[in-house]
């Protein structure tokens, strides 16, 4: 087992489920979205008394304390966006370089 | 037990707005196609006084307007003596949450506390989700956010990342969805399992909220310069900030001031496309909500559509993600002020608009928002960069949405271009047509058509004969 993590009971996890199949989704959708599923993510701490590790079908308590079920798809869920890579493009904009 | 299928749930579709909004509508239609607009805008019972005072109350409103006295000098650099108007911007970043959506969110959340709703739940992938969650939490509500964040592989752009963010930082519950117009089921099975008030954006309440933005412009421009505002500029999406910006600017006395619709032109693009999703490099205020909610508003979460933009807007221009990317820089360089980009599509429309009028004129940008890791410019033009999009400087008629961000190389080539107002017109006529069939139309039906068409009867006559030939 070693090198899986495991979330506590209680952890902030982050579970996924689907809520549409792609057969049950709506009509007229495009092509590319229909051959998909609806899938929704939500946070919650862990319920429940046994450690679980991502893949597990588990119940949280969501921060406004709402019930969800689904698989773990990240433990301690964080964001990582930024302000991306330096687009030099836009440096010069409104300085002497360009006046 | 409840059967929550997709079909099952849109069928309980009337039933569950109803209980969540605590208001009936059936009491204001008079046709398939008419709605007695003014009664319903009327129903909340607010004075523009009240909800003033309501929003104060949670930190929004009495924003700074401010002269942008470089940009403006930078502008008329650009154009023939005597032109190039005074251009104003009205600093909506200061609400709690950080945009105009405040103005919104503050009265919904007024009225759910009032009603004695435990919570509220809002649909939306913008900046109204934060604003939701901000007001929420200020008058002790729960909220729920449902938001179209990710593709199929779960990617997502990061302005949309950010305003995700943003909501829990609020201490909202998010549901993170995929791409698809299903995210109305869900909003839906929300409602009925939470029982919470829904906060649309198309309530009469999330109208009025943005009454007192223009009020606000309206009071200080006629204040500060002894005059009504030549043109406010307004970032058009879903309607609203244009409908109710409009109003409170006629409650003011400024009827002659021109409203102007702006959005990004993401034409090809599809907004129901997984593929398409994340290549929009913007979130909102794009063609994709503005041309098809303004030639027929009734598209949406709530039976009538208080947003209706037709029936406020004087004309409509498109600029470029480019321009827009390039205005936003701008604005940080030439003012000190570093806002989220979408904010800045009405600005980059008076920049070029500003060029066409004289230099005695005023041009208000009637919005700005928050900006920060995710929701800014470079944020945005990065990861286009990372997944494929050709980012350069050069012609911004060349941009095309999806493959090439072209970033202009000098202010003069920031234009614009006017979207045909005849052509929403058109479509929204005959939209109408295929509810209730032109020939049934009455005297009744053809006055509210040409109210919100902003057209005469004459005008709605004209089309609906010509429909029917069509027939």
């Amino acid at each position: 087992m070693s090198g899986v993590e495991l979330a506590r009971p209680g952890a902030w996890v982050e579970v996924e489920s689907t809520i549409l199949t792609p057969e049950q989704r709506a009509a007229g959708l495009p092509s590319d979205t229909a051959a998909t599923p609806l899938t929704q993510w939500v946070n919650g701490f862990l319920q429940g008394t046994a450690p679980a590790k991502v893949g597990d079908e588990v119940t949280v308590k969501s921060i406004i304390g709402r019930e969800h079920t689904g698989r773990i798809s990240r433990i301690n869920p964080s964001y990582h966006h930024s302000f991306g890579e330096t687009v030099d493009e836009i440096l010069t904009i409104g300085t002497e370089y360009e006046s | 037990m409840t059967d929550v299928s997709y079909e099952a749930v849109n069928a309980r579709k009337n039933e569950i707005m109803k209980a969540a909004l605590g208001m009936d509508y059936e009491a204001f239609e008079t046709s398939p196609i008419a709605f007695d607009y003014e009664a319903m805008m009327a129903a909340p019972g607010y004075s523009l006084d009240d909800i003033a005072r309501i929003q104060r109350a949670t930190k929004v409103g009495d924003t700074p307007l401010h002269e942008l006295t470089r940009l403006t000098r930078a502008v008329r650099a650009t154009c023939e003596p005597g032109k190039g108007a005074t251009i104003l911007l009205k600093d909506e970043a200061a609400n709690a949450s950080g945009s105009f959506k405040a103005r919104r969110a503050s009265i919904s959340a007024y009225e759910a506390e009032k009603k004695g709703y435990a919570g509220m739940v809002t649909a939306t992938s913008g900046n109204y989700g934060a604003a939701v969650a901000s007001q929420a939490a200020q008058r002790g509500l729960k909220c729920v956010v449902v938001q179209e964040v990710y593709d199929s592989h779960g990617v997502g752009q990061p302005e949309i990342v950010e305003k995700s963010r943003a909501c829990e930082a609020y201490g909202a519950e998010v549901l993170k969805l995929t791409v698809g117009p299903e995210l109305f089921y869900v909003l839906l099975r929300t409602l009925e399992e939470t029982k919470f008030f829904n906060a649309s954006l198309y309530t009469p309440f999330g109208i009025a909220g943005v009454e007192t933005l223009g009020a606000e412009i309206g009071r200080e421009v006629q204040q500060r310069y002894g005059k009504q505002p030549d043109v406010v500029v307004v970032t058009n999406a879903g309607g609203g900030n244009l409908t109710g910006t409009a109003r409170g600017l006629r409650a003011v006395g400024c009827p002659d001031t021109s409203v102007v619709a702006v959005s990004v032109d993401l034409s090809g693009l599809h907004m129901a496309s997984d593929n398409d999703f994340n290549n929009k490099s913007f979130t909102t205020g794009h063609t994709g909500f503005g041309v098809p909610f303004a030639s027929w508003p009734d598209r949406v979460d709530v039976p009538r559509n208080a947003a209706r933009a037709l029936r406020y807007m004087d004309a409509y221009e498109l600029v470029t993600q480019g321009e827009v990317f390039y205005v936003t820089e701008l604005l940080a360089k030439l003012e000190g002020l570093e806002r989220g980009p979408a904010g800045n599509t009405s600005l980059t429309a008076a920049v070029a608009l500003a060029r066409t009028l004289g230099e005695d004129q005023l041009v208000v940008v009637q919005e700005s928002e928050y900006t920060g890791a995710g929701k800014h410019h470079n944020s945005q033009l990065s990861f286009a960069r990372a997944r494929g999009i050709e980012v350069r400087r050069g012609d911004p008629a060349d941009n095309v949405p999806g493959k090439a961000i072209v970033i202009p190389e000098r202010l003069d080539q920031v234009a614009g271009k006017p979207l045909d107002l005849s052509r929403l017109r058109n479509s929204y006529l005959k939209k109408a047509a295929q509810v209730h069939p032109a020939d049934q139309w009455t005297a009744d039906d053809m006055a509210f058509l040409a109210a919100d068409t902003n057209t005469s009867v004459e005008d709605v006559l004209a089309a609906a004969s010509s429909l029917k030939e069509e027939k």
